[in-house]
């Protein structure tokens, strides 16, 4: 692998990462949002 | 509902199609984004919210939210295994041939896992958070979409679009059914509304970009049995659909907002189609007449939709009995 493709190579990883990070956190307040609406009903 | 028009899976075209060449880069993100069909996933947005909003009972945002979420990443699974099932013949066809897999930007297995993962995302999304019979419409969708239409009735029968329809038809039945939970009359009439709408909207896009579905040997109406068949089958579907589109305010299931602006369009979507069905195409033709019924069909379903949530919220605030 060339330096240009290694450059490529970590640069495409590190995007993917930062994509998949976005995403789990979108999910765990949403996850979390949907819990307590939920249970909201349920709990006095 | 776009992606209906990138299919055709007739697996003699593999050997004329160019290879596909395994990269050893990561995909981009981008590209995986694009194997969900970004732009086919606003109409089924649309609709979906359509449902959401027009069923006759409340739901949290959030759930809401959850709901109209769960059915974007079930249609975004269902089109990445379109991609992964049909890249030999995307590869054939110049619209489609940049797409990541005929591209080679990405492996085959890859667009397959990431459809299945996305698509049983979904289902366990909506079935957890929302309910079973809403998830199961859902997992009925997907399964209706990529393996029955896509992976086995769409390569050997010319009624394809007729059949894919059905596919696009799901997100606001699937809506509506998140919201109260039991399927009615008014849900069914909005997916046989969209059932109807898809083969004058798709045959009319066919008939003037014939050729590349020739070419790569898809089994579209026009391809098979012809332009004459096509114009009539676009007219038979156009007066089908209107008694259908109107069929809601003859129910009771909206009031006179709905049902005028249904009346109007459906009368004009008729009017459009005639022209359609008279004629034949000349030597030197732009094909004026079709591609105004296309560009009409799609301000058709955005507007009646539109009308139809317009017409429920006026109702449930009261401003209309």
């Amino acid at each position: 692998m060339t330096p240009d493709e290694e450059r490529e190579f970590l640069r495409r990883r590190k995007a993917r990462n930062w994509v998949v990070l976005g995403t789990l956190i979108f999910f765990v307040g949403l996850f979390y949002a949907i819990t307590i609406v939920r249970i909201g009903g349920q709990v006095n | 509902m776009v992606a209906l028009l990138a299919h055709g899976t007739d697996k003699t075209m593999a050997s004329t199609a160019p290879q596909i060449t395994p990269q050893s880069l990561p995909t981009e993100w981008r590209d995986f984004l694009t194997l969900t069909k970004p732009r086919v996933m606003t109409l089924v947005i649309f609709t979906a919210i359509c449902g959401v909003l027009a069923a006759p009972a409340t739901i949290h945002p959030v759930l809401g939210f959850t709901a109209i979420l769960a059915i974007s990443i079930g249609a975004g699974g269902s089109a990445a295994l379109n991609h992964w099932w049909e890249a030999d013949i995307d590869a054939g066809m110049k619209r489609t041939m940049n797409r990541p897999l005929p591209g080679g930007r990405m492996r085959r297995e890859d667009a397959r896992d990431f459809g299945i993962f996305l698509s049983a995302a979904s289902v366990g999304l909506m079935g957890l958070a929302i309910g079973w019979l809403a998830a199961a419409l859902l997992l009925g969708a997907i399964i209706y979409y990529a393996v029955i239409y896509t992976m086995w009735l769409k390569p050997r029968t010319p009624q394809n679009i007729v059949i894919g329809g059905g596919a696009g038809a799901f997100p606001p039945l699937i809506g509506w059914v998140a919201v109260t939970g039991d399927i009615t009359a008014m849900p069914i009439l909005l997916f046989a509304i969209i059932f109807f709408w898809t083969p004058p909207h798709f045959w009319a896009l066919a008939l003037f970009v014939q050729s590349d579905y020739a070419k790569v040997g898809i089994p579209m109406l026009p391809v098979v049995a012809g332009e004459k068949v096509t114009r009539r089958q676009i007219m038979i579907y156009t007066v089908l659909l209107a008694p259908v589109a109107i069929a809601p305010w003859y129910i009771g299931g909206t009031s006179w907002i709905y049902g005028s602006v249904a009346v109007v369009l459906s009368a004009l979507f008729v009017v459009l189609a005639m022209p359609v069905f008279t004629r034949m195409r000349a030597e030197v033709d732009s094909m004026k007449p079709e591609k105004a019924l296309f560009k009409f069909s799609i301000v058709y379903l955005f507007v009646l939709f539109a009308a139809l949530v317009a017409d429920r919220v006026a109702f449930y605030q009261g401003w209309i009995a």
